[in-house]
């Protein structure tokens, strides 16, 4: 891929700009991923919230819940996108292993972004 | 038993509805009224992800709904009737007021020209003007996201 990829995060209440904030403290990366949030705003102001945040770039959209408004506001918009492939159940431990490899297909990217979510969920 | 709540909330089948109201309510059945998810088998499955087993979800349009909301209310089922508008709660009911009696605002969200009423509530001055004639025809309208929260009058949105 010639373009890194973006990433946009969408979440309930503050919850996409604490993940982002996080995630740029870890990796030491900052730019590479934009949040959403959809407080505040109807359906159709998500959906183009979203939309402005992918702008047409190759992206993958992290999504907190595999349900609800969020994840309908992005498929919506994105479903048919090749370049645009979705993960729910957003962590921070995706995020930071997605900064580190944009440079990868969208759903080579995203394959691997969950592969790491689910790993680092343990009970240690 | 019958419908219990009917609801505007432009987010749809989400957390407060199923979880806050559902199960405060004792809810076993919801019935969103949206032409548009009435008609997309994707965004139906969507949102039935977001429902417990328990709860029976039923996808309707408009006109569909006008023709089952008396069934609803004597199917024996708890039911809360979804709408993402007022201008299909307000269709409701017209076409139903013996069920359509109170209408919980519970999402209703900014967009141009809407002036925040409340956090959850955003109404337009027109908007505005239909609940009232909708409570001023003898509906009881109030607005409350959550059933731990306080009930606010429509009166008090003005």
């Amino acid at each position: 891929m010639s373009e890194e990829l973006r990433g946009v995060v969408v979440c309930h209440g503050a919850l996409a700009g604490a993940l982002v904030d996080a995630a740029e403290q870890i990796s030491g990366l900052g730019g590479a991923l934009i949040p959403v949030s959809n407080m505040g705003c109807d359906r159709d102001t998500l959906e183009d919230r979203i939309l402005a945040a992918v702008d047409g770039h190759p992206a993958v959209v992290f999504v907190d819940l595999a349900s609800g408004s969020c994840l309908v506001a992005v498929l919506k918009r994105l479903r048919s996108e090749q370049l645009v492939k979705v993960v729910t159940g957003v962590n921070l431990a995706m995020l930071v292993d997605f900064v580190f490899h944009r440079s990868l297909s969208p759903a080579d990217a995203a394959s691997r972004a969950a592969a790491a979510g689910e790993t680092s969920i343990r009970i240690p | 038993m019958s419908i219990v709540l009917c609801r505007i909330d432009d987010r749809l089948i989400h957390g407060q509805v199923v979880i806050g109201w559902g199960r405060a309510m004792g809810i076993d059945l919801i019935i969103l009224v949206d032409d548009q998810v009435a008609a997309s088998d994707w965004e139906q499955e969507l949102y039935r992800m977001a429902v417990t087993p328990e709860i029976e979800v039923r996808f309707v349009t408009m006109a569909d709904a006008a023709r089952q909301m008396s069934e609803w209310q004597s199917n024996g089922k708890r039911g809360l009737v979804l709408t993402g508008d007022l201008e299909t709660m307000a269709a409701l009911r017209a076409s139903s007021p013996d069920v359509v009696q109170r209408i919980n605002l519970g999402g209703i969200h900014h967009r141009a020209g809407r002036r925040e009423r409340l956090p959850f509530v955003y109404l337009t001055d027109q908007e505005l003007g239909t609940l009232q004639t909708l409570e001023a025809g003898g509906a009881v309208i109030t607005a409350q996201d959550l059933p731990t929260t306080v009930p606010v009058a429509l009166r008090a949105l003005g």
